[in-house]
């Protein structure tokens, strides 16, 4: 499922990466530890955080992840959206919690069937 | 000694600074990148020299990070001036953390980075002086097959 999809379904407001969002979505990863990120999350898929600072881009970017989604209605630093921007990395809001995203990017994905 | 087919590249890495941290490491995903080394071992290094830049940033004053490069092997070096570790192997236990509450509210500490950083590294070899620094070793093998 593309991004572009994902953010209709799942009603996400786009601040960067516009002109990102054809790209394939493979799975989901909820976490708010940075390591945990590191060491699990796979390529290609949409990362859950609450986390908002800078340092979320530079994992989503090493680690290739296709975007980021942070939850319960939290806006990321200004630092955040620079880096974010020049990156082209697709940065995106929900005002849900981090586990009702999650449900619902699993229930779209068509996971556990 | 430099062998001819060696390509060696050094990196500053400053403590506190949090706003450029995984700069390095990015930099130096984008090298292996651009040589075509396979993606399963550019995940392996992303992963390790990420780990490392950031315990720089967290606990050392400074460090310097150096990348070489040859036929066979991916070697990644990092020396810090800084409090360096007392009890390494209690350092390396998953779970462990002297992360402040600062950083923790980051998303850091979560205790994770020296065993992420052995379970990527192909060889992994750190020393210590309390009050001086931490040196880390950590070599990836080209040919995952032969690592194995
Ligand atoms: N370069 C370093 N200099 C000083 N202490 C370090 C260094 N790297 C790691 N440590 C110590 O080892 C602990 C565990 O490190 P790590 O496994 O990376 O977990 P974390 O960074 O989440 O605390 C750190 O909390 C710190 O006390
Ligand atoms: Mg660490």
């Amino acid at each position: 499922m593309t991004l572009q999809e994902i953010i209709k379904g799942l009603n996400l407001e786009v601040i960067t990466g516009g002109d990102n969002l054809n790209l394939e979505v493979k799975d989901g990863y909820t976490s708010d530890l940075l390591s945990d990120v590191m060491a699990n999350a796979q390529p290609a898929c949409l990362w859950i955080t609450l986390q908002t600072h800078v340092n979320i881009v530079a994992v989503a970017k090493l680690k290739d992840l296709a975007g980021i989604i942070i939850v319960n209605g939290r806006q990321p630093d200004k630092e955040t959206r620079q880096k974010a921007q020049e990156e082209n990395l697709p940065l995106l809001l929900s005002k849900e919690t981090a586990f009702q995203v999650s449900g619902r990017l699993y229930q779209l994905l068509g996971k556990g069937k | 000694m430099n062998r001819h087919d060696e390509f060696i590249q050094t990196f500053t890495i400053l403590g506190r600074d949090f706003s450029r941290a995984g700069s390095v490491s990015t930099e130096i995903k984008e090298i292996l990148q651009e040589i075509g080394v396979p993606s399963s071992i550019i995940r392996r290094v992303a992963i390790a020299s990420y780990e490392a830049e950031m315990n720089v940033v967290m606990y050392a004053q400074k460090g310097e990070l150096t990348l070489t490069l040859n036929p066979e092997t991916i070697k990644i070096e990092v020396e810090d001036e800084g409090q360096g570790i007392e009890d390494i192997e209690l350092a390396m236990q998953e779970g462990y953390s002297t992360a402040t509450e600062e950083m923790r509210e980051m998303g850091f500490g979560a205790g994770m980075g020296l065993p992420n950083i052995k379970k990527n590294a192909h060889i992994f070899i750190i020393t210590s002086s309390p009050g001086v620094g931490t040196y880390l070793k950590m070599i990836f093998y080209l040919d995952e097959e032969r690592a194995a």
